[in-house]
Parts: structure tokens; sequence; C-alpha cells
């Protein structure tokens, strides 16, 4: 990746809100059999902002995001430590309902993975499998809600029989956030949601995220650097599995508190 | 040459040089292999036209049977000596089992008794085997009897009383040990018995099986284990299933020999690894990026096996499954050591009476001495194989109607 700072239009980073924290991390640990993935990261995600989740492959960015939703509880040989409070709750307990807490964090993966099923019951199959709605015109209000709220309304409206596979690579991404919120969560976990498509989808993702981190509270991870300038309101660079620096976003790009934060996002190396 | 030297137009016309040396090599290997491949593709084909042209030569003739016309006079006392009811001079051209059958006449068309009929009878498989060329009996091996026969066939021939009609009784008789009366349905009704109750038995037990392994079940020792060892049982020769069965069906549980559910639950056993082979590839087909969407909106392990994995996977699991039964189904080692290799005349009427099955049926009359069980055995593998063709390209058909790509 090359990239300077000049290069970086920071005109349009979100500015930070003085936002309560709606997510607090502490000391978390994680370990992939004897490998130590995650370092004692502490760090507060913002209600209603956007978190951008930077650093090289294999930083541990993604695992921190899947520790989020407990994701990593498919994996086999995964041990984590620390805590993860959101409210009350600490989403580590090992007695915690994942199945519960996945309704209140969604999330977005980086390949767009619809159902080979209808969109409408690619919207639908959760919020009726959780009992959210009842089937018919609770269901019909809910589905045309949530797309409209992911943008898609206009593409989709007259088909929604279709099958949520043959739409663009963009607009199913766009139908997998549909999906994500038609659930009412409070969170909104993005594992490099537009790194499979086109410049056009990213642009139109990038809006859709900016205006969704009104309602919810979204942790992105990207490798597009610039991606996290437009969008986040605040950025964490990991790096080998710690926490290298957490600040706003114009902070992290402008004036970054680490030599190596600099380095990486002036591109030398990444 | 001095491949560390400056590029001079003579060198470059000396590298090309070389690599168009290479490249006539490298083409003709690419032609020699391309041949191979062809060649093999020919012989493969042209066995199976072989054993195809054969069996048709052989077997076509049995969906065909000679008939003669009598006089039969169906007076009372004939009706249990049979011979009685027709002329003498017939008695070496109808079929023995014919006239044995006229024995029913009373029970099934009372309003016939008393009375005098002209009925097409079928004919004795001598005088059948004869007509249809299968059989010399005017040559010079043969006895003037034959040859007198031949001589009255022919005359019968030219009357029009003798003709070829298509043969029901191939399909709706059982075994018999006369020839012209032998037919598959008993073989049939066990062969469909033993499929449901094979099908019946693997598939639920085989699926679940690899559902468990594939999306449940931890990495370990034992997982490994049981994983290598259904991998072998894929290959283990069948008639080992046979003896297992004998061990553990009929001597253990007690099943009765010959059964149909000893039969079905052998091949079921048989059937089982192949079941749970090709299901866990299909289930390993479909894409992680599917299963974490589920998990990811909150699908708990079981939910997302129900409702998306499993769904996707049903065409593979299908197919592997028609193409298992489909292999047990022409199964016949296995079969011979718990007796299914028997003399079935009459068609079982429940899942534990004696049944007999298509291939085993085909084996009996391969051993049979008489002329007309050759075209039998023949006309029965066209039978099976006709089956069995139908089954794999539905299985085909499944797979292409369903195929998805990722």
């Amino acid at each position: 990746m090359t990239m300077n700072l000049a290069a970086t239009d920071l005109s349009k980073t979100p500015t930070a809100k003085e936002s309560p924290v709606k997510i607090a991390c502490t000391d978390v640990n994680l370990w992939y059999g004897d490998k130590h993935a995650l370092k004692g990261i502490t760090l507060d995600l913002k209600q209603n902002e956007v978190t951008a989740l930077i650093g090289p492959s294999g930083c541990g960015k993604s695992t921190f995001l899947r520790c989020l939703n407990r994701m990593n509880d498919q994996i086999k040989g995964v041990r984590i430590e620390g805590s993860i409070m959101m409210g009350e709750t600490d989403l580590l307990d090992p007695k915690l309902d994942v199945v519960n807490l996945r309704t209140h964090v969604g999330m977005v993966f980086q390949k767009p993975n619809p159902f080979p099923k209808s969109i409408y019951d690619n919207i639908s199959y959760a919020p009726l499998m959780h009992g959210l709605v009842k089937k018919g015109s609770e269901c019909d209000d809910l589905v045309e809600d949530s797309i409209k709220k992911a943008g898609l309304w206009d593409e989709v409206a007259d088909r929604l029989d279709a099958s949520g596979t043959g739409l663009s690579g963009g607009q199913q991404q766009r139908l997998c956030i549909a999906r994500a919120i038609a659930v009412q969560p409070e969170v909104l976990l993005m594992d490099e949601p537009a790194s499979a498509l086109d410049p056009i989808s990213t642009a139109t993702i990038e809006d859709l995220i900016q205006e969704l981190s009104d309602s919810y509270t979204i942790a992105i991870v990207t490798h597009n650097l610039q991606q996290a300038a437009r969008v986040a309101g605040y950025t964490a660079f990991f790096y080998m599995g710690d926490l290298i620096e957490y600040d706003n976003t114009g902070q992290i790009f402008t004036n970054p508190g680490q030599k190596r934060t600099e380095d990486y996002i002036t591109g030398r190396y990444g | 040459m001095d491949m560390t030297a400056e590029m001079t137009p003579e060198r470059r016309a000396e590298l090309d040089a070389r690599v168009q040396r290479k490249l006539k090599k490298r083409y003709r290997a690419a032609k020699r292999f391309h041949f191979y491949c062809v060649g093999s593709l020919v012989l493969a084909i042209s066995f199976l036209a072989f054993f195809f042209t054969d069996m048709i030569s052989k077997g076509h003739s049995a969906f065909q049977q000679a008939h003669v016309q009598v006089d039969v006079d169906y007076a009372e006392k004939n009706l249990r000596f049979t011979k009685r009811a027709i002329a003498e001079d017939m008695h070496d051209i109808v079929s023995r089992g014919w006239l044995r059958d006229l024995r029913r006449v009373k029970k099934e068309n009372p309003e016939l008794v008393g009375t005098k009929a002209v009925a097409w009878a079928l004919a004795d498989d001598e005088v059948d085997q004869y007509l249809k060329g299968n059989k010399d009996l005017t040559g010079d091996d043969n006895t003037v009897e034959q040859k007198a026969l031949a001589a009255r066939i022919d005359a019968l021939k030219a009357d029009g009383k003798i003709k070829m009609k298509f043969n029901v009784g191939f399909f709706t008789n059982g075994d018999s040990k006369i020839p012209e009366m032998s037919g598959l349905w008993s073989a049939m009704v066990g062969s469909i018995l033993v499929m449901v109750l094979t099908l019946l038995f693997s598939f639920p037990i085989g699926v679940m099986t690899a559902i468990y392994l594939e999306e449940f079940a931890p990495d370990n020792r034992l997982t490994q284990l049981i994983e290598i060892n259904i991998n072998n049982l894929a290959a283990v020769p069948s008639i080992l299933f046979g003896l297992l069965g004998l061990a553990i069906f009929i001597n253990f549980f007690g099943v009765p020999r010959s059964s149909a559910l000893a039969g079905g639950l052998t091949l079921g056993l048989m059937t089982l690894p192949v079941i749970i082979i090709s299901t866990r590839a299909a289930l390993r087909a479909v894409p992680d990026t599917i299963r974490q969407a589920a998990y990811g909106m909150g699908c708990t392990e079981w939910r997302t096996v129900r409702d998306h994995v499993l769904p996707l996977s049903m065409p593979g699991i299908l197919t592997g499954t028609i193409i298992g039964i489909a292999q047990a189904m022409g199964e016949t080692a296995p079969l011979l050591i718990i007796g299914m290799m028997a003399y079935i005349p009459e068609a079982p009427e429940g899942f534990l009476q004696a049944a007999t099955v298509l291939p085993a049926q085909i084996f009996t009359w391969a051993g049979m001495p008489e002329r007309a069980y050759v075209e039998r055995t023949a006309a029965g593998i066209l039978v099976l194989m006709s089956v069995l063709i139908l089954m794999n390209a539905s299985a085909v058909l499944l797979r292409k109607k369903f195929e998805r790509r990722w």
C-alpha cells in the first residue's frame, strides 16, 4: 500500500463527537492455540460512532472484531481473557447466550454472502426465527424498512421474490447489511465490507455506513486507509496483536502519537 | 553458449533456435498424450458397445414367446388330468406349465367347464427355441423324433397356428423350473422390497452420521479414526458384508434367512459408507460464508445446518444416495451368503418372506442348461441395466438441475 499523508483527503473525515461508551473492552487477550493473537487490547467503542480498525494483515483487527459477537467461538483452540462490557453484560462471559448476543450485535462480512433464497426471505429469515415479527404485514413492513435503510429499495422493490444471489456484488453487500439491521441490533460489525467491491459500489457502501452511524454503533475493519479516513470518527491501529494507537480519526491521520502508526499510514510498511 | 553474455542479434537467433527445437518435441509429446487419451476412450466405449450388442442380440428374443393354437376340451374330468384336454400330438408342442395351469380353470373361469374352445397356448421351450433359430432339430445329430417334431412345427406355422407374441409372462411370472414359464416378477418384487429397506436403513443413519462428523464433531483422534474406518468400509469387498449380515442380523437378531429384511439390512450396511462419504463431500461443498452468515445473525448450529447447509447440499446427498442404492441393487455376493440366491417361484408378500433379487435371479438362470434360460439371462441383464441407467441418469439430472456456482 503506497500512500502519503498529502494524498489522504481529510476534509471529509467525520469529526468525533463526545459520545457515551457503547462497548468497553478491557485487557482483552486472545490465543489461537499457542499463538498470542491479541495482547491486552483496551479500547472503548463510542455509541453511534464508526470506529475503524486498521493495521497490516494478521495484526489481529479481524480477530478483535469477532470477539465482539463471539464469532471466534466457532474456531477450535481459541482462548480469550479480559472483559468486553456492553452495558452491564460481559460479552466474554462463557455463560452468555451467544445466540441472544448476536441479535444485539450484527455482522457484515468481507464477501457478500446472501442466502441463496429470495431477497424477501434473506431479510425476513432471522427476524422470523427470533420471533421479532409475525408473518404477514408486520414482517413485510420490517423487510421494506430494512431494505430502505440499506438504500436498496429502489433497486429491488419490484423483485423481492428474486434470488438474493442474482444481485450485483454491491447490491448483495447492501442486502447483507439490510439483513443484519433487520434483526434490530445495537452494534454493527463490518469485516472489510467493501474490499470485494468496485469503487462505485464501495462509495455507496461508505455513504451508507455514515448514514447508519446515526442509529447504530459501528466497528469496521478495513485495509483501505482512505476509507477509514472517510467513514470513521475513531480509528484504532493494530500491529502484531497490539493496539498501538486509538484516537479520533483526524488525530491518527494528521498527528499520530506513535512512530509505527505514522509509518503505517504513510505506507512505509503494511 | 554464454548465458550471461550481452544480447546480440546472433545470440537472439541462437536462443530462438533452441526454443524452436524444444518446442517441436513438446508439441509431439502433447499430441502423443492426446492420442493415448482418445485411444483409451475408444477402447472403453468399444468394450461397452460389445457388451451391449452381445446382451441385446442374446436377450431380445426372450421378450417374444411362441404361442400355439390348440382345441381344448374343458370337460370336468380333463381338468384333473389336463393332458387329456388337448390332442395327443400336441403334447410335446404345448408347454407343460400351461397344461398344469389348466387345473385352475375350474376356479378362475367356471363358465368354461364342460365346453370346448380354441385357445392360444404357451408353446414348449423347445418349440420356442426352434422357431427362434436357437435350437436345431433337423440336423444330422438330431433323432428321428426331433426331426418329426420339427416337421410338425413347420406345418403348424404354415397354417398360422403358431405365432410369436410379446412375452408377458417374463414380467408377470416368478421363477420356474419350466423354462418357458419362468419370469422376473418375484425377483423384481424382491429387489424393490430390499431397496426400500436399504434406503430406509442407510439414508437417515448415513446422512445424520455425516452431519455429525462434518458439522458438529470435534476434530480429534477418535473422529479421525472413525473417518479412516468409514473410508475403509467403502472399499471392503461386499461379500464380507454378507458374512457380517449373516452373523449379526440372522444369527444374533434372528431375522429370517433369505428374507428381504435380511437383504435390506445387509445392503444398507454396505451402502452406509457410500452415503456418509458423499454426504460429507456435499456438506463440505457448502461455502463457509453461508455458515458464518447464519451464525452472525444468531442461528444455533442446528438451525444453521437445518435451514441453510442441508438444503444446499441436498442435491449432492441425493446424487450420492442414488448411486449407492444403484450399487446395492446390482450387488449379488453378500446376498449369496444370507441365502437370497434362492428358488422363489412366488413373489414375496412381505419383508419377512423368502425373496430373491434381480442379479441373484440372473445368476441362477446363468447356471441353467436349457437354451431358454440363456436368453432369459441376457434379457434379465437388459432389464437390470435399464433400471440402473435410469437411476444413474436421474442422479445426473438432479445434480445438473440443482448445480450451484459460488
